[in-house]
């Protein structure tokens, strides 16, 4: 975000400012609300496993949809036009489904508390610790770079100090989530999710408007820089930087379809613990599928404004799209990243300026939370209580809870500033998701598919996964292997990916496995078919909550969508 | 329909006892009734100019309400009930306690 400040000021009055209070007011009395429910640990950290699967199911999108989605998405929607869409129906749908239907029933039925604690089951101590605290590392640094963002946001926007931002953002949601644990911040997300669309929807549907609907847009995309290719999701060269079409439909499909969005989606216990939170092996199945959705329609609320913005909004159209897409700088001054905010000033009035803020911060925040809430149960459950200090009451891992929340959000304030210090913060977070979920990816599919997979090779594998990511980055970042911003991190997750595997089968091979019997829950082929079962009577009857017919549903629609777009 | 199942024996757990639905209506809806008055009232040329004649407070601001108006109703047709114990969850019939 380079634009001139003054550019980007937004002109907002005394009404947007109180809409957005209004904002904040509800979001704090959610917290102080959930607080009256909070009776034991159980309920802090997974919201006592009660919550309906419309709610998990909003919150799992909205956990996701932050700074990074948001900015991010509609910027590349600017700059390479549809093809943005396969990051959401290639990228995020397949695993959400298959976290649904495959992997969930080991993850609820097995009761663990989180990803690293079924670690801990499968494959013991070291592997456990190894996971939780290289978990832990990443969320607080996503959470500093969260709440940067944040701040240099409403620094742009409204004009405040960054440190006054970052500081007040921080109190905020360390009062919900201290306050109402999970239950606050999955509540704190529903309510998130819903102003975000109040927010980006409207503004969707005015930039339409302004030029000449749909085929306006049409028409102008293909007239500009971009071209008609622009408005196909398919072969995406210009997103992939691949010149043939099969190598890019190949790049889309493996690449970013399965090692970076299925490490991602599957693994990651932020999204995992939504679910985790649901009332029932079904409402846990059925958390990813109903945040499915959703997701598949976010890109017309988020790609859609930025390819408008890339048509109409003069510091990005014509010849600065033209510059920025031959990545020199353009002539205005302005980038990519710019494209919502600058859409934002030219179309909306005051009123809808005040909310389209709210749904912006909103995101920023929900990202935040995630990351706050999940770091606090893996802290104290896979931490201190595992490692530190034992059996003590649950009152007492309460408490440590409330105040690993504050610590961890003073936290995310050292590691704001230190993420002040990146140019390309985007590049910076999909470098993280490199280093901690392909590894832990592959770490779990042969977990629990393949019984012999020993617990030596289960920890010296993420080691092994998480230093190739390293090394690939050392290479990268020094130049000694030439490799653009994004490729950087896919190779390094592919690298990963490999290498975990490699060595956690010829570790296995030389070392000791665990004895079946402990295995039953963790492990598919030692698990019985009923214990993978979920209700179907009560509340969890009916045809329209089957989680397989529902995740049928959601492929048939993918695939519509792909084949109109 | 009413709270039949809560009356026979206390419930064990009280979490998920207060209604999100009704914080987002509240949220949604006084946005909502912001928005139509400033497009109904206040929409000055210059800001009609700005979304090239559209009236956009008016139309999210009436967007907004009728989006309030289903929620309530949701809340209004399938209130939430203070989960019970297992087995009484089993044994109530079908209309039992919210949308999932």
């Amino acid at each position: 975000m380079t634009v001139l400040a003054q550019d980007l000021r937004l002109d907002a009055n005394a009404i947007d400012y109180l809409l957005l209070a209004f904002y904040f007011a509800l979001v704090l009395g959610i917290g102080y609300l959930a607080r009256k429910q909070v009776s034991s640990s159980l309920d802090f950290f997974l919201s006592g496993r009660s919550l309906p699967a419309w709610v998990t199911g909003l919150a799992f999108v909205a956990a996701n949809l932050g700074a990074i989605e948001v900015m991010g998405m509609s910027a590349n929607g600017a700059q390479y036009g549809l093809p943005t869409v396969h990051y959401f129906w290639i990228g995020a749908i397949p695993a959400m489904l298959f976290l649904a239907i495959v992997m969930m029933p080991f993850y609820y039925g097995s009761k663990v508390r989180s990803v690293p604690e079924f670690m801990l089951r499968r494959f013991g101590k070291p592997a456990h610790l190894v996971n939780g605290l290289s978990f832990a590392l990443a969320q607080i640094l996503i959470a500093g770079a969260n709440l940067f963002l944040l701040a240099s946001v409403v620094n742009l926007l409204l004009g405040w100090p960054i440190w006054v931002s970052i500081i007040l953002a921080a109190v905020i949601v360390l009062a919900y989530t201290a306050l109402g644990g999970l239950s606050a911040a999955i509540y704190n997300e529903v309510l998130q999710f819903f102003v975000i669309v109040a927010a980006l929807l409207p503004l969707t549907l005015v930039g339409l408007h302004k030029v000449g609907g749909w085929e306006g847009l049409v028409e102008q995309v293909t007239n500009g820089p971009g071209g008609e290719e622009q408005l196909s999701s398919w072969p995406g060269n210009q997103l992939t930087g691949f010149g043939d079409n099969f190598l890019s439909v190949l790049g889309i499909v493996f690449g970013l379809g399965f090692v970076l969005s299925f490490g991602y989606w599957t693994t990651n216990f932020v999204e995992v613990q939504r679910a985790m939170a649901s009332k029932s092996m079904s409402a846990a199945q059925r958390t990813p599928i109903i945040g499915a959705f959703p997701k598949m329609l976010v890109p017309f609320i988020v790609i859609i404004p930025g390819m408008i913005a890339g048509v109409s909004v003069t510091e990005l159209a014509g010849e600065n799209k033209a510059a920025l897409m031959a990545g020199d700088p353009a002539p205005s001054g302005a980038t990519f990243n710019d494209a919502l905010l600058l859409l934002m000033r030219d179309l909306l009035p005051n009123g809808m300026l005040g909310i389209a803020i709210a749904g912006l911060l909103a995101s920023f925040m929900a990202g935040m939370a995630a990351n706050i809430s999940s770091f606090n149960t893996v802290f104290t459950y896979d931490i201190w209580q595992a490692y530190v200090k034992k059996g003590r009451s649950d009152e007492y891992y309460l408490r440590t809870g409330r105040v690993v929340t504050a610590c961890a959000t003073i936290l995310a304030i050292g590691t704001a500033f230190i993420a002040s210090t990146y140019a390309n913060l985007m590049d910076y977070l999909q470098q993280l998701f490199s280093f901690f979920n392909a590894p832990l990816f592959a770490t779990f599919i042969l977990g629990m598919f393949w019984k012999r997979m020993t617990p030596t090779a289960g920890w010296t594998g993420l080691v092994a996964g998480t230093l190739s990511a390293f090394a690939v980055f050392g290479l990268a970042e020094t130049g000694v292997w030439d490799l653009p911003g994004q490729g950087a991190s896919f190779v390094g997750a592919g690298a990963a990916f490999v290498v975990d595997i490699v060595v956690s089968v010829v570790v296995t091979m030389v070392t000791q496995p665990k004895p079946e019997p402990q295995l039953v829950g963790l492990v598919y082929s030692l698990t019985p078919k009923e214990q993978l079962k979920r209700s179907t009577v009560g509340e969890d009857a009916g045809w329209y909550r089957n989680p397989g017919l529902l995740a049928g549903i959601v492929l048939v629609l993918t695939i519509v969508l792909n084949i109109i777009f | 329909m009413s709270d039949e199942t809560v009356g026979s024996e206390t419930p064990k757990r009280t979490a998920g006892a207060f209604d999100v639905r009704l914080v987002i209506a509240l949220l949604i809806g006084v946005y909502g009734i912001v928005l139509t008055v400033l497009g109904l009232g206040f929409t000055s040329d210059a800001d009609l100019a700005k979304a090239d004649g559209l009236n956009i407070n008016l139309v999210a601001g009436i967007g907004m309400l009728v989006f309030t108006a289903l929620f309530l109703l949701w809340v209004k047709l399938r209130p939430l009930r203070v989960p019970v114990t297992d087995e009484d969850a089993e044994e109530s019939d079908s209309a039992s306690s919210q949308q999932s």
